[in-house]
């Protein structure tokens, strides 16, 4: 024995029990080399091959040689290991071959034959070689061919021989509870060398043999260890209490000692031959109270003490595995005890075994042990009588696939069994959970975005794919509705609902994976959402927080293999409102189950838990996931008037969209839209008025013709007959008639002394069309009250007009601007003088008719005013033109012009000015730096007119004059005015009356320069009436002309002054005094007839300085 | 010549078992079961001796009465668990380390094949499965765009696993 390897004291064992070795053929041989071969086998260390990857050991060997005798072998299924030989030699000295023919062989043959008739396999031919005889007989074959001819005779029939390795079989068995306990001698060793290994045994006997074998090592160790070692070894000797429990259930179960009527006769005689078997007990332990040996006996004796026993055995085996963490095999042997107390009747004790290895097998998902156990669970249960537990796993095994199709239906039977057999209770209900039952799959509402009206009918089909091997009828399939209000949610409005949840009505549920166990990275995601809770009175926040969704999937998961197997609370609810489907039968597979409901009170509905009934049972999806809603509103019925473009225009027929939901109101025949007349907006009728009819999902539409009717005041429009919740839709043609501008407000004139920033602003608005609001009010059926509607309507024209003169001839000049999209045509221009004077003749220029205006451009129109007498001294004008859309072909109607109205004043030409400049005297032209005379004649050209008539009018002696301010301007800085640049001069108010006046200037550059700008005011004295009008712009022109009130007529010659520093000088002194004030004449009255003139500038010649500036 | 082939996933949930005979599925499922029990020990045993150069062959795990259990994992926790008939004695322990590595490298190809899930069932029948969306396991397998894939081509990678199982099962190596 090698004990090398451990740290205890060499144990030297000796042999026992040794191994019987038969002894045949030539026993003069053997007696020869018996004494060798007894003294040196022990010696010899022979090579124990080990399986399961451990080295081989050497051991030393004993055997007992006997003469072979065929009363030794054992008779025919007898397996005792020890009494009997194992290991049968023939002896043979046979070198030559015809002694070999002669004899050996025939002798060879009886023994085998004796052996094979007792099955004994083990058997081996030993050929002596004999030096000394070999020489002798030189003659002779060669040794080995003797060899050869043994092989061919023997070996080659027992091919059998290694394919029923009886010996190492046994050895193997034996070996196995201790390949585990390296560290532990086996005692046993010796056990089969002095029995040695039957050939035919009881059945049991090998159960008894190994059962004492483990119990005896294990003795052993609890002998030389102490408890300490013991502990900390147990991972190495569990596995032999585990066996020594196998094998003592096994032996129970084979002499009907673990059931409830106790063994049989046959049963009892099986025992009475192990017991026998087991012969006396070794002297060494017979004395001692408690032996492997006792143990055995006193366990096969009675069903009492063998239950002690195995019990004893099967829990302290538990309990080591426990100890070290082997749980998976705790709970194996847990399961076998179950079965026990199964055949024992006591299925209340082998309940908590099956539930625990159960909840190991689902929590790491082994299918096969999960179905098997949860067999032998559901047995259990129905003997102990729990119904809902029974059910349960009932309906689990009937949905195992790892079960055949016979036990699947079996255990639905079982369920539909009891749900039919009527309850003493009748209104207890069993609830189950669904998921084994059937699975829902999918749900698909119509309409598809789940949103219905009230009163509006929904269908909500789930797909149930059904786990049962048989179809199942279903008294009811019953969906719970959780029902809430969300009236302060804009999402919950009708109008949302409508247009934007969409989708396309199908929900997808996922499969469970049980009994697949969950890795961690498929575990749902958190679902959270913020959550605020308003204050119904003034909708302040009362509270906010985060809410999980899916709390209820995250929190399964802990519970997953509990909550499967026990009835694990699931409450059934009991709300208001169900979605019912009664008398399903669920075949196998999936089903289509369809929900029919009558939307009643608006609000959100959640679809909580599903619920089917089978006579008493009920099995319920406590929490349908992902969230199913649908919604159901109520809305008013409303009337939606726009326009089809983005803006309207004035004075084309333009298209109205009107769209009437109509809510909860049905539109009854002869209902009608009344709509009151605007002034200037007419409805245009068409023959044919066609309203388009939408259900509110748009899903279905039809086509009705509209009615309307049109007097003075009133448009009547008979709405189409159309159900609730309904959309009527159809559009109308208005025509907005262009309105007149108000008088002059849309023009820019020039001939009118208009202030400057007005005329700014004019134009920054400019390219904006002006709009007119026309307000439309409606009466609808549904309400007493008028609906208001505004529309508003853009002009696309901007129009402006100019008095253009030249001399005493005078045009007008109207700039028609097209500022939309479009493009129009324009024809029949008119100007007309509204005021009517016979005297006057508006000559049109305009040679065409007809004229296109595209869009973003304009059209002038050009009218000479012609007259013989005295002309007016304003004119009141209408210009009017033709237009239409250019794209349209045909209009239904003729559209009315569009007209601007205008007034041109005080257009008759009164003065001539007219500017003129001479180079110095001797000179050919003008220099740079050197003084110009600037001659400004100022022409009278009409007598007194009635437009003369103001306070300026002076008269003496029958002859009118009036007083006039020039001033000389230059504003481009060409040239600069020496002396005073401007002056009062009085002018006789008569025909061809002329003021010449005199300046120097001097040109600043050289080149063609324009002349210096003349301007002409008419000079008011200050009692003026009128100055509380002036009003702020006209101050500097004041300011300027204050300068000069207090000079004379006569140049400051001698002085050159720029503008600036004389108004800067002088403003301060005259503040505060009544001044005279300036009104500029207009533009129509005086005649620049040097206007756009320019005088040749060349350089001076002695200019040295080249000035550049460079900006 | 093995009896019982498994692959086990990091979470001791089987990948893929397969015996022979078949009509003793039941045993030894229950036997790769509880021969976990060792796989951890030996697993939590070897954590703490060698990090860098872990041993995977694990040896054998227990003996029973007729079989031989042996173990191996894999550096992701992946087990293999073979089952022996304790007569054969032509396996010996290098016959058994290098099933094993064989068995490694034919679920490392399983593995690089981009339709396997790493956690499903190794599945090598896929091509029966029915696939329309309310059957089970349907919707698994009919993700959009990889649904006509995963027909085509899981059976083929997965077969060659099943297919290196069964030679190991027949074959005395």
């Amino acid at each position: 024995m090698d004990a090398s390897e451990e740290p205890l004291p060499p144990v030297i064992y000796t042999m026992e029990n040794k191994p019987i070795v038969t002894c045949a053929g030539d026993q003069n041989l053997f007696t020869s080399v018996y004494p060798t071969l007894s003294q040196q086998l022990p010696r010899e260390p022979m090579e124990w091959r080990r399986s399961y990857g451990r080295a081989p050991k050497m051991i030393h060997l004993e055997s007992n040689f006997v003469q072979f005798k065929e009363e030794l072998l054992p008779k025919e299924g007898n397996k005792a290991l020890l009494t009997f030989p194992f290991l049968h030699i023939y002896w043979t000295e046979c070198c030559d071959t015809e002694v070999y023919k002669a004899t050996v062989k025939d002798d060879l043959t009886k023994w085998q034959n004796v052996l094979k008739a007792h099955s004994s396999v083990d058997w081996l031919i030993v050929i002596v070689e004999n030096d000394a005889k070999k020489k002798n007989k030189t003659n002779i074959l060669p040794r080995t061919s003797i060899v050869d001819k043994i092989r061919n005779d023997f070996c080659n029939k027992q091919s059998d021989r290694r394919s029923l390795p009886l010996f190492s079989r046994c050895c193997s068995s034996l070996r196995m509870p201790w390949c585990s306990t390296t560290s532990w001698t086996p005692s046993s060793l010796s056990m089969w060398s002095t029995s040695g290994p039957g050939v035919s045994v009881p059945p049991g006997a090998l159960d008894c043999w190994v059962f004492l074998s483990c119990l005896e090592v294990l003795q052993r160790i609890e002998g030389c260890c102490d408890r300490a070692q013991i502990d900390s070894n147990i991972a190495h000797t569990v596995g032999l209490w585990s066996y020594a429990t196998e094998k003592l259930k096994s032996l129970g179960y084979l002499c009907g000692l673990v059931s409830e009527k106790g063994p049989n006769s046959e049963d009892l005689n099986r025992t009475v031959d192990l017991l026998a078997g087991l012969g006396a007990e070794r002297p060494e332990t017979a004395n001692t109270a408690q032996s492997p040996y006792k143990k055995l006996k006193e366990a096969l004796s009675s069903v009492e003490a063998f239950e002690k026993h195995y019990l004893d055995l099967s829990h302290a085996t538990i309990e080591m595995y426990t100890s070290i963490g082997r749980i998976r095999s705790a709970k194996f042997v847990g399961k076998d005890l179950a079965e026990f107390y199964m055949r024992k009747k006591a299925p209340q004790k082998a309940e908590i075994y099956l539930q625990g290895a159960l909840k190991n097998y689902l929590a790491e998902g082994w299918a096969l042990p999960i179905t098997h156990t949860r067999k032998q669970l559901a047995e259990c249960q129905k003997h102990l009588g729990q119904i809902e537990n029974y059910l349960q796993t009932s309906s689990l095994l009937a949905s195992d696939h790892h079960l055949t199709e016979e036990e699947r239906k079996h255990f639905c039977q079982e369920i539909l069994d009891f749900a039919s057999q009527p309850s003493d209770n009748p209104g207890h209900k069993i609830v189950l959970p669904m998921q084994s039952f059937a699975q829902l799959r999918d749900l698909h509402f119509d309409p598809s975005n789940a949103v219905v009206h009230v009163g509006g009918v929904l269908c909500i089909e789930i797909t149930m794919y059904s786990q049962m091997p048989v179809p199942v009828h279903v008294e009811q399939i019953v969906v719970n509705v959780h029902f809430s209000i969300e009236k302060n949610n804009y999402r919950k409005t009708a109008e949302w609902l409508t247009k934007h949840k969409t989708s396309n009505g199908i929900i997808n549920f996922p499969p469970e994976t049980a009994p697949f166990p969950v890795s961690q990275n498929s575990l749902p995601a958190l679902e959270l959402y913020e959550m605020f809770e308003r204050s119904p009175s003034d909708n302040s926040l009362n509270t906010t927080g985060i809410i999980c969704r899916n709390v209820h999937m995250l929190l399964r998961r802990q519970e997953s293999s509990s909550s499967l197997e026990m009835p694990s609370g699931v409450a059934l609810e009991e709300g208001a409102h169900v979605l019912r489907c009664s008398h399903v039968t669920l075949e196998p597979g999936a089903n289509q189950i369809t929900f029919r409901t009558q939307a009643k009170e608006p609000g959100t509905y959640t679809l909580r838990q599903l619920c089917a009934s089978v006579g008493s049972v009920w099995f319920v999806l406590p929490h349908i996931y992902p969230i199913v809603q649908y919604d159901v509103y109520s809305q008013e019925p409303q009337l939606h008037v726009e326009p089809l473009a983005d803006s309207l225009l004035a004075g084309i027929p333009q298209k109205v969209k009107f769209t009437v939901t109509t809510g909860h109101y049905t539109i009854k025949n002869g209902d009608s839209l009344q709509l009151s007349n605007a002034e200037a907006m007419l409805i245009l009728c068409q023959a044919e008025s066609r309203a388009m009819v939408y259900s509110n999902t748009r899903e279905q539409s039809s086509d009705a013709a509209l009615r309307i009717q049109s007097s003075d005041k009133v448009t009547s429009i008979s709405l189409p007959v159309a159900p609730a919740y309904h959309v009527i839709e159809f559009e109308l043609e208005v025509l907005s008639l262009p309105s007149a501008p108000a008088l002059g407000g849309e023009s820019d004139m020039l001939g009118m002394a208009e202030p400057h920033r007005k005329h700014k602003d004019k134009q920054k608005t400019g390219h904006c069309m002006v709009t007119t609001d026309h307000k439309v009010s409606i009466d609808c059926p549904w309400s007493i009250y008028s609906t208001v509607i505004a529309l508003t309507f853009s002009v696309p024209f901007r129009t402006t007009h100019a008095l253009l003169s030249s001399g005493t001839r005078k045009y007008v000049q109207v700039c028609v601007q097209n500022l939309s999209e479009l493009d129009f045509q324009l024809s029949d221009s008119y100007l007309v003088d509204t005021s009517d004077s016979t005297d006057l003749q508006l000559v049109p220029l305009n040679t065409q008719s007809q004229q296109p205006i595209y869009s973003k451009q304009s059209v002038f129109f050009v009218w000479e005013l012609k007259w013989t007498e005295e002309p007016p001294p304003s004119l009141h004008c209408r210009f009017s033109v033709g237009f239409s859309p250019a794209s349209e072909e045909q209009l239904s109607i003729s559209l009315k012009p569009y007209t601007y109205e205008f007034k041109v004043e005080n257009f008759f030409t009164l003065y001539n000015v007219k500017a003129e400049i001479f180079p110095p005297s001797g000179m050919e032209y003008c220099r740079t730096g050197s003084l110009c005379s600037l001659e400004v004649l100022i022409t009278r050209l009409s007598d007194l007119l009635e437009v003369d008539k103001d306070e300026a009018l002076t008269e003496s002696d029958e002859h009118f004059s009036t007083k006039l301010m020039y001033e000389v301007v230059d504003n481009s800085s060409n040239w600069a005015v020496c002396g005073k640049s401007c002056g009062v001069i009085s002018m006789p108010v008569a025909a061809r009356a002329t003021h010449r006046v005199h300046m120097e200037v001097m040109p600043l550059f050289a080149g063609y320069l324009p002349l210096p700008d003349v301007r002409l005011f008419k000079y008011l004295p200050h009692h003026s009436a009128h100055s509380s009008q002036l009003d702020a712009d006209s101050w500097i022109e004041n300011d300027s002309l204050s300068v000069d009130k207090h000079g004379d007529d006569q140049p400051d010659s001698s002085s050159l002054k720029s503008r600036g520093s004389v108004h800067s000088a002088c403003s301060s002194e005259h503040k505060g005094l009544p001044m005279p004030r300036l009104q500029a004449l207009p533009a129509g009255q005086v005649f620049n007839s040097s206007s756009g003139t320019q005088v040749l500038v060349i350089p001076s010649q002695d200019d040295h300085v080249l000035e550049v500036s460079v900006t | 010549m093995a009896v019982c082939i498994a692959v086990i996933a990091k979470e001791n949930y089987p990948l893929y078992i397969r015996s022979t005979p078949t009509e003793n599925e039941l045993k030894f499922h229950y036997m790769v079961h509880t021969s976990l029990d060792v796989v951890d020990e030996k697993i939590s045993a070897m954590g703490k001796a060698l990090v860098d150069q872990r041993e995977l062959y694990l040896g054998l795990l227990y003996p029973t009465e007729d079989y031989k259990v042996y173990g191996y994992v894999t550096n992701s926790k992946v087990k293999f668990v073979m089952v022996v008939d304790s007569s054969n004695t032509a396996l010996r322990d290098n016959e058994i380390r290098s099933m094993f590595r064989k068995l490694h490298n034919s679920y490392t190809d399983v593995m690089c094949n981009p339709f396997y899930n790493p956690g499903d069932r190794i599945q090598s029948r896929w091509a029966l499965l029915p696939v329309s969306a309310s059957s089970p396991g349907g919707p698994y397998f009919l993700c959009p765009i990889q649904s006509r894939w995963a027909l085509l081509l899981c059976p083929i990678q997965s077969r060659a696993f099943d297919n290196m199982v069964t030679s190991m099962m027949i074959q005395v190596c």
